[in-house]
Formats: C-alpha cells, structure tokens, sequence
C-alpha cells in the first residue's frame, strides 16, 4: 500500500472507530443489560440523572476546552523559548511546566475553586497546566529538531525570520508537536473524571457518585466510557499527526 | 564584480578575518582556500550577510552590500552550502522554486525555469521534478542545490565547499558539470573549499588564507610557479607538476582518429589492425566495450584472446576529465593510453601518456625557482619544514 494510501486509511478508520464509540454511548438500554449482567445485585445499574451520551459531551467539552487552551498557549510558548528573543526564558518556562505537570491536579482544583468557584472553572485551569508539560517539551523538541543546516540555507536565499518559522521550521516539527498533543489530551481525558469532584460534571460523575452510594456499576461504567474515549482519541489524533506529516518526510 | 576592502571580523578577542582586500571579477570564479579556521567561510559569509562585518566595505557591482536590507541582498545572491539543505518536505522542483516564489514570480515562468535549470544540472525534469529530496543520491541533491542558487539567475554565485560531502568520483562529475555551468553562465563565483586540488581546477584565482588574513590571490599558475610565501608553497605541496595536470583537460589534448568496430573481435585481423595501437570495440550505439592489443596480435594471438572487455565507467576518461585525473587512472589501470568516451559511454577517442608528459613538460619551468628557507612576499612565521 502506497504512503498516500496509508494516511487516508488510517483516517478512516480513525473516523469509523469514532462513529462507533458514538453509537456506544448513544445505546443506553445496551449498557444497563450490560452493567446488571456484572452486577445483578444493583437495583440501579446505569447512572440515572444523564445519560451516558450527554456525560461524554461535557466531558469532551472539559477536555476540549483545556486542551485547546493548552495548545493555543504552549506551542507558542515552545516556539518562543526556540528564539533569540525567549531563549533566556528556556530555563524558567521548563521548570514551570515541569512543576505544572507534577502538582497534582486534585490540589490545583482545591485551590482554584475559591478563586474561580464551583464548575467547569476550575476544571479547565488544572487540566491546562498538568497538560502543558508534553506540549510546550515536544514543540521545543521538535523545532530544534529541525536541522540548523536548512536553517542556514532558507536564510542564505532570502527567506525572512517569520517565513522560516511558519513555513520550514514548524511543518517539519508538527509531527512531533502533534505527538505531544497526543500525549497531552490522552492524559487530560483520564485526569479531567477528577473534575467531577468540584461539580465539573462528565465521566466522573457516575465514578464520584458510585463511591459515595457504595454502587460500583457507576463506577464501572464512567471508568468505561472514560477509557474507551481516551483509546478514541488516541486514535484519532494519530491519524490527524500522520495527515499533518509532510509528504517528502514520510517513511 | 565583488569587491571586499580591508574587511574585517572580530569575535570578542580573536580576529576571524583581518582586513582582507580583494576583487573578483564579474564572471569569474575566485576560489577561498586555507587551513581550518582561516576565515574562508566567514569571508564568504560576509558577502550575503549571514555574518555582518565588524569594518570594511563590501561592493557587489558597485553597491555596498549594507545599503539594502539582508533578506532582499540574499535574493539576488545564489548561496550553495555543503550540507545541500534542500527542504524535504517539498519536491525537488518546489525545492528549485524557492527564490523565485520569494521574488513573485508568475508560476508559468517559475514552472519553466526550473525545468531548464534541472536539464542544465544534468537531471531530467521529468523524472525528477517530483520527486523527494530523501529520494535523491548525495551527488544528485547536490546538482538541484545548485540549480536552487541558480533559479533567480543571480548574478552572484556563493559556493561553501559544496562538493566536500560527496564521493571523489561524484565530486569529479560535479566538478566538471560545474565547470560546463559556469562556462555558459558566467557567474561571479565566490567558493570555499580546502581541497587544493578543486581549487586549482576550478578557479579563476585563488585566494589563499590563513589567520584571517590573504597570503596571496592569484591565478592558479602562478600560486603554483610564484609561491608569495613558504606557507603558500607549502599548502599547495611538493607535486606542483600534477597538480598543475589539474588545469588541463582531456579534451584539450585527446585524439579523436582512432579504430573502432562494432563487430565485436570477429571483425579484426590483422589487416584491420594494421597502423594502430588498438582497436576498439563498440556496440551499436558507439558504447564502448573493450578493445583489442593489435601487437599480442599480430604476435600471432586469436583476436577473442587479445581483446580486453572492460566497463567504460571505469576505464575510461570524459572530455571533462582533468589531466591529473586521467593519470591516475591510467597509473592505477597500468594503461599507457586511456579511452575518451562522452557522459553515456560512447568512444570519443583517446589519451596517450606521451600527451600528458607533453603538456607536463611545457609548464614545468619555475617549479624549483624559489629559495630554500627564504620567505617572499608576506611575512610568514617559522612553522613547518621546508620542502624545496
């Protein structure tokens, strides 16, 4: 199979894999002949306030929303570091991210909800920072993984600072930029169930409940569906990571 | 024409480039040469700014390199490194693109200019126009780098030491395509390199560094006959006379009426042999193959015997081949007359020994004409032996 066809198959399946996590969660009566099967004990199998389907969506939201904050601030944070102008900060900004990743997060909510409240807040700031570390460190990777040499050549024939940065020195390190998304997402979607403990809402929900109420088919069920989005997500960026590769770079 | 006046480059304590002063003129190929660390790559630099000078001036065609902004300057100047830096995430025709891109032009033209450039460095457009750079040999990346630094048809050609990474047998075809480019083009050159034997091929004049500053700047034959310095005869060593082999090439000295058959050995005997030396054997399209010895011949040897078949790549010369080269080969193969064929293998003539000892001796006259231990020219510091 050609190199061009591996990349559209892998996003294709990505896609299929992605619509049938979709139809999963959507099978509510599925899960509740599934959960009482495990525990026939339980009066009460399937979390009952929302459905899975809607637990998934806040969720992905928590996750999307850090993420995305993560992405928008430590890339550019990555590159900057990589330039004359950030190359003092390197140190600081390392140690920063580093200490971002080994706070715990549980720790960052507490402290954050009297500052920002109950809710999605909080959430958001401790998935952010513990999800900085793999970005800001891949892009600094990456970036000066690209070879000094096409540096010095793209100079030599007239191509500016930013033109550099935008069209050599950042589309042959996305590779490994997007691995460190990868990472960072992958681990946000297992921490951000955490959230659910300051009212954040998603999968924790049903984790937090069914340890209070002693039902362990809700914890079962969130720990499910939280780990069945993260193999999903997964997935689905290493396929986007392999579109993002340029062509001349593939193996 | 590139003039540098007294330019100088300071890091911090050490002097990289002392006040050097020189002119090369427009159309010709002025060689840097010198010990590691003499400055020949950050002289070179200087000129298209990647390294901005402490003092001096430095004029392309009367401008002064500083009254335009870097990136604008390094436009208009072809810049071929030795490490190629082709970008491998574009093809190699977007890769030859990438000045005229920079400078806007139509696409159509763009699209044109680089297959004419491909087919000038000797690679076929069709073939190779979309192709990877990681698909590409050493040799053949480094033919699109330069047809890179071509693409804007700069005036101004900055070559550092850009056949240094490749093989001796690719850097000699880069060579001689280098030397066929420049021939048609006539771009000023400015090339770093630290193998003397290129430098005297190559250049119009040699600039010969050391310490940052110029020992001499002259052209090949007198570097090689008028030494300014013990350090410059030193540098170019003891085997002047080859070296001087360098400069000639093969076509300058080949005959082209010798005997050929394309009938394999069945068509020679003796008669057909008679007058000759040796008898060449071609296939249908001139290619050559072997030839027949015409005296183990007429000794009295069957023609199958007396033939020799070989592969023409190896033991053979182009026109382009320098005369240094085409002796070495003939030492190594134990041959006394080499066979000329064109870049596909076809016979074009040949070289005898005895012409190359012709073209030796007729340069061979100052070889020995400088002092023992005495120091021309520039002051020279006691170091090394001297070798007269």
């Amino acid at each position: 199979m050609s190199v061009t066809h591996r990349r559209y198959a892998s996003a294709l399946g990505a896609l299929v894999l992605a619509a049938a996590f979709a139809l999963l969660v959507a099978q509510q009566p599925l899960w509740e002949h599934a959960l009482s099967a495990v525990f026939p004990a339980a009066a009460n199998p399937v979390y009952p306030s929302v459905t899975l389907a809607e637990l998934v969506v806040r969720h992905l939201t928590i996750v999307g929303v850090s993420s995305g904050l993560t992405m928008l601030v430590g890339i550019p944070l990555g590159v900057w570091v990589t330039r004359p102008s950030g190359a003092d900060f390197r140190e600081i900004v390392a140690t920063a991210v580093d200490f971002g990743q080994t706070f715990p997060p549980i720790a960052v909510l507490a402290l954050m909800v009297p500052i920002l409240g109950f809710g999605l807040g909080p959430a958001v700031v401790a998935l952010f920072l513990y999800g900085l570390f793999p970005v800001v460190s891949n892009t600094v990777a990456g970036i000066e993984g690209v070879p000094r040499t096409l540096v010095d050549a793209a100079r030599g024939m007239g191509m500016g600072r930013a033109r550099i940065l935008l069209t050599l020195e950042v589309l042959l390190a996305a590779r490994v930029i997007m691995a460190g998304v990868r990472t960072s997402v992958v681990i946000n979607i297992g921490t951000a169930t955490v959230a659910a403990a300051v009212g954040a809402g998603g999968l924790g929900d049903p984790i937090i409940r069914g340890i209070n109420v002693q039902n362990f088919a809700y914890v079962l069920q969130g720990a499910t569906a939280a780990a069945l989005l993260a193999i999903v997500a997964d997935t689905v960026l290493a396929a986007t990571e392999r579109l993002l590769t340029p062509r001349g770079l593939e193996t | 024409m590139i003039r540098l006046v007294d330019v100088t480059k300071r890091y911090d304590e050490t002097l990289a480039v002392d006040g050097i002063s020189l002119e090369v003129p427009t159309g010709e190929v002025c060689v840097l040469i010198g010990p590691s660390g003499c400055g020949k790559t950050t002289t070179l630099r200087m000129i298209n700014r990647l390294i901005e000078p402490t003092s001096g001036l430095i004029e392309i065609d009367g401008r002064d390199i500083m009254s335009a902004s870097p990136v604008e300057l390094r436009r208009h100047i072809g810049y071929v490194i030795q490490s190629v830096g082709l970008f491998p995430h574009l093809t190699v025709a977007e890769n030859v693109a990438t000045v005229p891109r920079l400078l806007g032009w139509k696409r159509e033209r763009t699209a044109s200019r680089v297959r004419d450039l491909l087919s000038v460095v000797g690679l076929d457009p069709a073939e190779y126009g979309d192709k990877y750079p990681r698909h590409l040999s050493g040799g053949q990346a480094q033919r699109v780098g330069v047809a890179r630094a071509l693409a804007a048809d700069p005036p101004v050609l900055l070559m550092d030491e850009p056949f240094g990474a490749v093989d001796p047998l690719t850097r000699e075809r880069l060579q001689a395509a280098f030397e066929r480019i420049q021939r048609e083009m006539r771009k000023t050159v400015v090339f770093v390199t630290h193998d003397v034997d290129e430098a005297i091929r190559l250049a119009d004049r040699i600039a010969l560094m050391r310490a940052g500053r110029l020992e001499q700047y002259d052209a090949p034959e007198v570097i090689l006959d008028h030494p300014a310095s013990k350090f410059v005869h030193d540098f170019v060593g003891t085997d002047r006379a080859i070296k001087r082999l360098g400069r000639t090439r093969v076509a300058d000295v080949m005959r082209a009426d010798v005997e050929a058959t394309a009938d394999g050995t069945r068509g020679i005997d003796a008669a057909a042999c008679a007058g000759t030396r040796f008898m060449y054997i071609v296939d249908d399209d001139g290619v050559l193959e072997g030839w027949v010895d015409c005296r183990v011949l007429a000794a009295g040897t069957p023609p199958e015997e007396a033939g020799t078949r070989v592969d023409w790549r190896e033991a053979a010369a182009t026109p382009d081949t320098t005369l240094k080269d085409a002796l070495s080969r003939m030492l190594g193969l134990g041959f006394r007359d080499l066979a000329v064929v064109d870049d596909d293998g076809r016979l074009l003539g040949e070289v005898s020994l005895a012409a190359i000892e012709q073209t030796m001796s007729a340069g061979d006259v100052h070889v020995s004409n400088l002092p023992e231990g005495e120091v021309l020219g520039a002051p020279v510091a006691d170091e090394g032996e001297a070798t007269t």
